[in-house]
């Protein structure tokens, strides 16, 4: 069980402070997989990062993370490295290129336990079955990366990082760099990742909501650094209420229809600077249904159970 | 793997054969003739100087024409025969090679290496620690950036000369005999020591900048980042990306091994060190074409062998290069 409460990271940059998250709070339940999705500097990789491993110009700036009842040290660097790996793990955006090319990947992932104080031969065995069943032979254990095929190095990765059984893992746009087919294989595998108990809950960090729509059991929606959305999957595919949850999900073209003379609608304007973000709602400027109240900031409220929404109009658009 | 070498071997050899066609046009396309020199010193009375020049132009076969020349040269090298010197005549060229040699290399040797592996060392330390980088980086510079002989000149007129600390020249004491004791040894080291410092000084300088800035690369590189994402301790990371940064550098060896040894024959003339250079020295000073066609063909010859020998290597450390040999590469 993952609790996130007032989450707030920002990068240093020298025009000053981008406050990538500000203010974030929501929870995983043991055995949900989540997705996080939104448009590209929504936050999203920011918040999977920042629950791992917080890179060198991000800065801590408030909050509190819990997992299973423990609190993360994620501003300490070194408190937080007897976490990784074996409570929280990741497999990163770049999964292709995550492994030493100099070692062979046997001895890389022997290695690697060795500094964590665990016995490469011990868990060889139940290595080789979890590479099993992503349909890898032992045989990947003597090779160096080059000889893998990019799908084959992100299969590897993904044992690798789930070996421990960690509690939380979050996958950082692990179908993105992927074509259609090997997509679904790894969509696939993080739900038998799941099922099989390698991960109690999983983050699936994506901008794309197809993948999501197949993998997560919620879905937890981002802009500009705040929360827009959490809901089940089925009830953000069909009954959205926050306004940028449907527009974004009307920006993806449908099956069945010909998009010949007509255009995908999109959604107009950008998001907002984060170095100065406007006051009240991140999203008005493009809202269609804004109105006066929205320079005030909406609470991320709870407004049927299990779907919590940060807009002033949702509680009359969930009714009406 | 054996495809490879073989092609690699074949470019040694046509870079052999061009490299080897220059070092004997060389001599020749300089003005002046070494002939008129030898006999100068030898002849007392003018009217037996036509005599013994048309002589010498003969017994050196310098009377032939050049393509001739040419032909004669490729033929004795085959059979070791690198000529006889003209200003230490009748001592065979190779006889004066093998003397100066040792000094050569007992200064390349130690320095190449030594300052390849400290540098490389001193280097990878001052990555990503503020202290050290912020001494090392400007002083590697400094150093990369002097000429050899230029500090060499400093180390003697410092050390040498004004500290009296290190004799200036000569490869040992030259009231000594030359044999095996330890009073000579002695001193061979203690003449050896400055000439040894300011060739390693400059090439540390280099190698540390490289090494420096390979390892905050590789440090930032993504098998690094998943590492220490898992929670990795430093010492891993360091030694992966130590390794890893450690490939080109191997390259930069074969790369800097000419450069070393061009420094190298400037050191030993400024230090009157007894070796290849201050040989290559004298014989250009006298004309003494085979002197300085023996010096460089060793020197061609060392140059490309320790590239060869920089090229296996790298075949053998770097799985990358090996698997695009076999050609499998997934």
């Amino acid at each position: 069980m993952l609790a996130v409460s007032d989450l707030k990271i920002h990068y240093r940059t020298l025009a000053g402070s981008v406050k990538a998250l500000d203010g974030v709070s929501f929870s995983v339940a043991d055995g949900e997989i989540m997705g996080l999705a939104g448009e590209s500097g929504c936050g999203k990789s920011t918040l999977g990062k920042a629950l791992i491993r917080l890179e060198e110009r991000m800065q801590y700036v408030g909050g509190e993370v819990t997992l299973d009842g423990t609190t993360l040290p994620i501003a300490d660097d070194r408190a937080m490295n007897p976490y990784r790996f074996r409570k929280v793990s990741i497999v990163p955006q770049y999964a292709m290129s995550a492994l030493n090319p100099t070692r062979r990947i046997g001895r890389m992932i022997d290695e690697l336990l060795a500094s964590r104080g665990l016995k490469g031969s011990t868990l060889r065995p139940e290595l080789e079955r979890r590479l099993a069943v992503l349909g890898l032979g032992p045989e990947v254990l003597g090779m160096y990366p080059i000889e893998l095929s990019g799908g084959m190095k992100q299969r590897v990765v993904m044992v690798l990082s789930t070996l421990l059984d960690p509690s939380l893992l979050i996958a950082d746009e692990v179908t993105s760099a992927l074509d259609v087919a090997s997509q679904k294989k790894v969509a696939g595998a993080l739900v038998e990742f799941r099922d099989r108990g390698y991960v109690k809950s999983m983050i699936v960090v994506t901008h794309d909501l197809a993948i999501l729509a197949q993998v997560a059991d919620s879905i937890l929606i981002m802009y500009a650094g705040k929360l827009a959305e959490k809901a089940p999957t089925r009830t953000i595919v069909e009954a959205p209420a926050h306004p940028y949850t449907r527009l974004l999900l009307g920006s993806l073209p449908e099956v069945g229809i010909r998009f010949e003379d007509k255009r995908l609608p999109g959604i107009k304007g950008r998001p907002p600077s984060l170095l100065s973000p406007p006051v009240g709602c991140r999203f008005r400027d493009r809202c269609p249904l804004a109105f006066g109240k929205c320079v005030e900031e909406p609470p991320f409220i709870e407004i049927a159970p299990g779907h919590q929404v940060a807009c002033w109009k949702a509680d009359a658009h969930a009714q009406g | 793997m054996l495809r490879y070498l073989a092609r690699k071997l074949f470019i040694y050899l046509l870079t052999f054969i061009v490299a080897v066609t220059i070092d004997w046009a060389i001599p020749r396309f300089m003005p002046g003739n070494p002939v008129d020199a030898l006999v100068s010193r030898i002849a007392l009375m003018p009217d037996a100087n036509a005599a013994l020049t048309s002589y010498f132009m003969a017994a050196f076969n310098l009377d032939q024409p050049l393509w001739q020349q040419y032909l004669n040269f490729w033929s004795a090298l085959f059979h070791g025969d690198l000529g006889r010197s003209i200003m230490l005549f009748p001592t065979p060229v190779t006889t004066l090679i093998g003397r100066a040699l040792p000094y050569t290399l007992g200064l390349l040797l130690p320095s190449i290496l030594l300052s390849w592996y400290v540098g490389n060392v001193v280097g990878a330390l001052a990555a990503r620690r503020k202290l050290l980088d912020n001494s090392v980086l400007p002083l590697g510079y400094l150093l990369t950036a002097t000429p050899y002989m230029w500090l060499g000149i400093l180390l003697a007129w410092v050390l040498g000369s004004t500290l009296g600390w290190f004799p200036l020249a000569f490869g040992y004491d030259q009231s000594l005999k030359v044999e095996w004791s330890w009073q000579f040894l002695g001193s061979l080291l203690y003449h050896w020591v400055l000439p040894f410092a300011s060739l390693f000084m400059v090439a540390l300088g280099g190698w540390a900048i490289g090494m420096r800035n390979m390892i905050i690369y590789e440090l930032e590189s993504d098998y690094a980042n998943y590492l220490m994402a898992l929670g990795a301790p430093q010492r891993l990371v360091r030694k992966y990306a130590f390794r890893n940064a450690m490939l080109p550098q191997i390259t930069g060896l074969a790369l800097q091994l000419g450069a070393v040894v061009g420094g190298a024959l400037v050191t030993e003339i400024v230090f009157s060190y007894p070796g290849l250079g201050w040989l290559v020295l004298s014989g250009i000073q006298n004309q003494d074409y085979f002197v300085i066609q023996g010096v460089f063909l060793f020197i061609i010859v060392g140059v490309l062998l320790a590239n060869l020998i920089v090229d296996i290597v790298y075949v053998i450390v770097d799985p990358r290069t090996r698997v695009g040999l076999q050609g499998d590469a997934a």
